[in-house]
């Protein structure tokens, strides 16, 4: 089996980011179940903070791809 | 660096074939359909051309008789352009100056949802963004849109000071600015652009993975990797579906930090 070791790096470091996106979600569904007709504008906040954490996850593949 | 491992040993062991897996990787993108090297006409161009007609006729032929009782075409396309127009235009740039932008938004998010949604759709089957030119030019457009428009509002001078803001002490002004302006120049460009490219390369490699790496071992290995290939090609179904929703959802990410970077440009105070 060959591979390359960076390859494992990428994926430990996405763990970071994964948590992130976790946190935003639940933060999210929180707040809807708080007071649901806030939903519209909390949807549109929660993807584009789960957008700028995944950024950093996408970073790392790319930059394996890259190097 | 690379390390050799030793191939595991038992049941899983593929026992025929001969030759062992390919697994597919970036090279698997570049499929060139006529001439090669560099002026060479790929399939994802022959996909952009095909979206933009198939684009072009649907809107002209759902809008040419617009009903007041819509029809079903209609009703599709006035969906969806209520979603840029609503969902997303009027709520990132605020009610006031909104409606110059939302043709550009719609435009945008209509191109790249269909370009995405080649990576699922049967006869496609690529995602056209998978290759990083055409996120590139994608991104161009809204980089030069959203500096042209941040200009013509403030100024130069007042587009840079836009960058900071106000009732900052004096001594951490200049560290802000050369935060802010690597952010508007650098990192928001290059964000953009890699993310949407990296999320269909990435969700389209997944499903090469499975898909090809579930034939082999259905077609070339032992008993053990046979009942083992049923799971993976259950996986790649369950996958498919889930690709399908990120790439909605990336071609929704991008429209939407698009109109937000033209709202940061309009905006008066930071």
């Amino acid at each position: 089996m060959t591979g390359n070791i960076a390859i494992i790096g990428y994926g430990l470091s996405a763990i970071g980011p994964g948590i992130g996106i976790g946190l935003i979600f639940a933060a999210f569904i929180n707040g809807v179940a708080r007071q649901p007709e806030a939903r519209g504008m909390l949807q549109s906040i929660a993807i584009l903070g789960f957008a700028f954490a995944e950024a950093l996850a996408i970073f790392g593949l790319v930059l394996y791809f890259i190097s | 660096m690379s390390i050799t491992m030793l191939a595991p040993t038992g049941v899983l062991l593929a026992s025929g074939g001969g030759e062992g897996f390919e697994p597919p990787g970036p090279q698997d993108f570049w499929q060139p359909l006529i001439g090669s090297g560099t002026w060479a006409f790929t399939r994802p161009m022959l996909l952009w051309i095909i979206s933009v007609v198939a684009l072009s006729w649907w809107f002209i032929a759902t809008t040419r008789k617009a009903a007041i009782v819509p029809g079903k075409g209609q009703f599709l396309t006035e969906m969806f352009y209520n979603t840029t127009r609503n969902g997303i235009a009027r709520d990132m740039i605020g009610s006031k100056e909104f409606l110059k932008y939302v043709p550009f938004l719609f435009s945008l998010f209509a191109i790249l949802l269909v370009n995405n949604l080649f990576g699922v759709i049967p006869p496609f089957q690529f995602p056209t963004i998978s290759r990083i030119g055409f996120p590139i030019a994608l991104t161009a457009i809204v980089y030069v849109i959203y500096h042209y428009i941040g200009i013509k509002k403030h100024g130069l001078r007042g587009y840079f000071g836009s960058f900071v803001p106000s009732g900052l002490p004096a001594w951490i002004v200049p560290m802000v600015l050369v935060l802010e302006t690597f952010s508007f120049f650098v990192t928001r460009p290059l964000t953009l652009a890699m993310r949407i490219f990296g999320n269909m390369l990435a969700g389209h490699m997944l499903l090469l993975v499975f898909i090809t790496g579930g034939e082999y071992m259905l077609l070339h290995g032992g008993i053990g990797l046979k009942v083992i290939s049923v799971p993976t090609f259950l996986l790649a179904f369950i996958m498919t579906v889930f690709e399908a929703l990120i790439e909605v959802v990336q071609a929704y990410i991008f429209t939407l930090l698009a109109a937000s970077y033209i709202a940061t440009s309009l905006a008066d105070e930071h």
